[in-house]
């Protein structure tokens, strides 16, 4: 597959501030791919440097294979879905759908056809006539789409789209997103802050942290393996424990980690190309499990005791102290009709695998 | 709260008490300005009909507040654009100084113009005094438009250039229909400074003297007050349907984006 | 437009600081007429007039539209403020030179006023003390202001969250301390504001003074007037320009440093 987006070297000034220090990026034709960080990572400039709003300091940019250093925003084949949605409020919904399509010389019935087929694709069939300020946040959100996506621009870019929307219309939009997406083939670029959105919707993620990629990957694989202590942090849970290298072998480093005692890692876990970070090992809370009473254990295992728990419903949530640490570690464990929910002060075991364990990059 | 809305009542009424005694005495028939009321008439207002330096000075008037108006309008638009949308240095105190004529007693404004002008041996016509009100009107333009560009969400206009449109495209078809309602409500409230303004044009005008101008020489002959009365009886009348005509396109400009309604003007 | 502004007041400036023998202007600089402003007991009584009229007016205005504007920011249901305000703001809509024309009107010994109480039998003679003097200035300024005070108080009471008065209440404080502790101390922006949108331009008016002052309630503007127009002394109209402004900015910016911890 081609590559749509090219990105090489951008750098990014405001002023003194540097806003985007080399980025480079290859988005393929048909990918849902995200930018993901914390705000003021750069990854909405990253956007807008992409629609045109923002110039580059240096670097190149291709859009399918076209360099866009000069290209204007309204010249280029991307279209953009806007953090506030940006729906003209003097237009009606249809006249909002139609806004783009009058630069392409449509007659008014094939624009008028265009706009209604838009809108019936992100369910709205039929809103054409209603003022776009009377409509609620998922609609706005709707028409913003059938806007953008009616032009049939080669990358559409989704700035937070979902943010402003609450948490069920959120789910909701999101699955929407994903099944519109691999309906019309067009490659999406969404910009988000929340990690359980884009490892719900992305090919692929770019996770950025002040102005650079710190990670770019599948969402399996910036999951189990970030490259980073600090990616690990930001997506999902991650408990951090001590560890000191004790011996290397061909296929295998040894590790004295806190509270677990010796462990054997694969070098295949470590992240592609990096040495060893040999100071902390990550873990992930579902990487650790509490053995009931009675339970039979088929890995190893550590004495630990309840600090704290939070009860969700279908998880529970412990925070425990290993024996022979004071480091609060998390574990997660699905609550069954066989399992009761231990007290705090509990004295319990865990059992945990070497393969989860997780190595940071130096 | 009873004694509050009673307060509020007499307070009305005191806000009321020279407005309400225009009409009255306009239609009185008597030369002196005094109860008791002496009967119906309707002369006072044939009478303007016949006085021609009236009518110049009206007309004066006029052009000058729709000039004052039209600059002081095209100048709040760039000066509340640039505010709202752009970042410069010395911003602050650039639109700072802007709105200075805001706080600086008039007379101050129409005695430094005065001087200026004499200095480069200006003479005093019409278009000093529109000088004048279009630097005393362009403050309360701007804030009227700035508070109209704030309100609009900056993307808008990123997500027109977005769908194809050209800069200029995205302001003509965006921007301008959705401050129209700013516009015209700056424009009628620079109009109608401009139609009242009194001491900066009793300063700086040549022969034709604007309304107010006109008005205040009048004041000084006790025969024409009644004519005088039934002259402002009409100004009323024609700021009371300007005021209308401009709350219609404020409602109108607040319907049409769905904004809450937030009270009048100013 | 900077230009249009900042050309002017400099001139005046400079001006303040030559001197004028009938038409001809001697630009070499003196301190002449600054001098004879403060040594010449005319300038300094019409200056310190204008400051007293002023400061009254202004007190008189912010304290009479206070109420109402905490009258209709918190006792007029939501749909009706806009009316309020609509009413309160139309009769400054009407000439301002005929507004104070006919305050004249109202308060003059043949006036409405006196008429009307004769008429009714309450009073016996005309009341003189109020036109022609300073009594008469302060009623027609405080009339001419009104809006512009009620305006900003209003804004600032509107802005109040009504939680924080409901908490100041649920901590214990009766309607009356509420009043004083939580929502006088959040409104005084707006009166902060108003008092300079009154205070400033007061200092400067010049009909007002001219129609219903008399002789002794004429102004420093009347007086910057008579020097420009009449006794053909600009540089000495110009000295007291920058005097009336220095002044004025001086109070402000001592009022404005006062009420600092409002304003933040």
């Amino acid at each position: 597959m081609s590559s749509i987006i090219s990105l090489s070297g951008i750098q990014k000034y405001y002023g003194d501030y540097h806003a985007l220090r080399g980025i480079d990026l290859e988005i393929k034709q048909g990918e849902f791919f995200s930018l993901l960080g914390p705000s003021g990572c750069g990854k909405t400039t990253l956007l807008r440097v992409i629609a045109g709003f923002e110039g580059v300091s240096e670097g190149v940019l291709l859009l399918d294979g076209a360099d866009m250093a000069r290209v204007p925003a309204n010249k280029r084949p991307t279209n953009m879905v806007f953090q506030s949605y940006a729906i003209f409020p003097h237009l009606t919904v249809g006249q909002n759908v139609a806004f783009g399509l009058r630069k392409k010389g449509l007659s008014k019935d094939d624009m008028a056809k265009a706009a209604a087929e838009a809108l019936e694709m992100v369910g709205l069939a039929g809103y054409g006539d209603r003022a776009a300020h009377a409509l609620s946040g998922g609609q706005r959100q709707r028409v913003a789409l059938a806007r953008a996506l009616v032009l049939k621009p080669k990358v559409l870019l989704l700035d937070e789209p979902l943010s402003a929307l609450d948490k069920k219309m959120r789910e909701q939009m999101q699955s929407e997103l994903r099944r519109l997406q691999r309906q019309v083939g067009i490659t999406f670029i969404l910009v988000t802050h929340d990690q359980e959105e884009a490892l719900i919707m992305s090919d692929r993620i770019a996770v950025m942290f002040e102005g650079e990629i710190a990670q770019m990957a599948s969402p399996q694989e910036l999951y189990r393996r970030p490259a980073t202590r600090r990616v690990g942090e930001f997506i999902g849970v991650m408990n951090f424990l001590e560890a000191k290298q004790t011996g290397t072998s061909e296929k295998t480093i040894s590790f004295d980690v806190e509270g677990l005692g010796a462990a054997e890692i694969g070098i295949d876990q470590f992240p592609e190309g990096a040495r060893a970070s040999a100071d902390v090992v990550g873990l992930r809370p579902e990487a650790l499990s509490i053995l009931f009473e009675g339970q039979k254990t088929s890995g190893r295992v550590a004495d630990a005791t309840v600090q704290d728990l939070a009860y969700y419903g279908d998880m529970t949530y412990y925070e425990v102290t290993l024996e022979g640490s004071s480091t609060p570690v998390t574990i997660s464990m699905k609550n069954l009709i066989s399992r009761p929910v231990l007290e705090r002060g509990t004295k319990t075991r865990v059992q945990w695998d070497e393969r989860s364990l997780v190595i940071f990059a130096a | 709260m009873n004694w509050l809305r009673v307060y509020a009542i007499v307070y009305l009424v005191f806000l009321y008490l020279p407005v309400l005694l225009l009409p009255v005495f306009s239609f009185n028939d008597a030369t002196v300005i005094a109860f008791p009321l002496q009967g119906f008439t309707t002369q006072w207002f044939k009478e303007l009909a016949g006085i021609s330096a009236l009518h110049g000075a009206l007309k004066n008037s006029l052009f000058i507040g729709i000039v004052s108006a039209t600059l002081s309008t095209i100048l709040g638009i760039c000066a509340a654009r640039a505010s709202t949308r752009y970042r410069f240095p010395f911003k602050a105190p650039i639109m700072g100084a802007i709105m200075l004529p805001l706080v600086l007693p008039e007379i101050i404004v129409a005695v430094s113009l005065l001087v200026v002008l004499m200095q480069l041996g200006f003479s005093l016509t019409s278009w000093t005094v529109i000088m004048g009100h279009t630097l005393i009107c362009t403050p309360f333009a701007i804030a009227i438009l700035s508070s109209s560009f704030q309100g609009l969400d900056q993307s808008l206009e990123e997500a027109a250039v977005d769908l194809g449109e050209t800069r200029w495209g995205a302001f003509s078809k965006i921007i301008l229909p959705l401050v129209t309602p700013g516009i015209v409500a700056s424009f009628l409230i620079a109009f109608t400074i401009s139609m009242d303004e009194f001491i900066i044009a009793f300063f700086l005008t040549g022969a034709d003297p604007t309304l107010p101008v006109y008005i205040w020489s009048q004041l000084r002959f006790p025969k024409r007050l009644p004519s005088v009365m039934a002259l402002g009886t009409l100004l009323i009348v024609a700021s009371l349907v300007l005021l209308s005509v401009a709350e219609y396109f404020r409602r109108r400009g607040i319907r049409r984006t769905g904004a809450k309604d937030s009270g009048g003007f100013l | 437009m900077l230009l249009l502004l900042a050309v002017p007041l400099a001139t005046i400036f400079a001006f303040s600081f030559w001197s004028q023998d009938f038409l001809s202007i001697d630009r070499t600089l003196t301190l002449k007429n600054y001098r004879e402003a403060f040594t010449d007991p005319i300038y300094r009584v019409f200056l310190l007039r204008s400051l007293w009229i002023s400061g009254v007016v202004t007190v008189v205005t912010v304290v009479l539209a206070f109420p109402i504007a905490y009258f209709v920011s918190f006792h007029v249901p939501p749909e009706r403020k806009a009316l309020w305000i609509f009413l309160i703001t139309i009769p400054f809509w009407t000439s301002y030179l005929l507004r104070a024309f006919l305050w004249k009107v109202i308060l003059g010994f043949n006036g409405v006023l006196n008429s009307g109480l004769l008429g009714l039998g309450i009073i016996d003679e005309p009341l003189t003390f109020i036109l022609y003097n300073t009594n008469a200035v302060v009623i027609t300024l405080a009339h001419a202001f009104a809006p512009f005070t009620i305006l900003p108080i209003y804004v600032a009471l509107e802005k109040i969250d009504r939680s924080l008065l409901e908490a100041s209440q649920d901590l214990g404080e009766g309607t009356a301390r509420t009043f004083f502790r939580v929502t006088l101390p959040l409104a005084m922006p707006g009166v902060v504001a108003a008092t300079l949108i009154v205070f400033i331009p007061t200092i400067g008016d010049y009909v007002t003074p001219r129609l219903v002052g008399g002789p002794d309630g004429l102004m420093i503007a009347n007086m910057i007037q008579t020097q420009f127009l009449k006794l053909n002394n600009a540089p000495m109209g110009a000295a007291l320009s920058v005097l009336a402004m220095g002044a004025v900015t001086l109070i402000s910016l001592i009022f404005l440093f006062a009420n600092r911890r409002f304003l933040k």
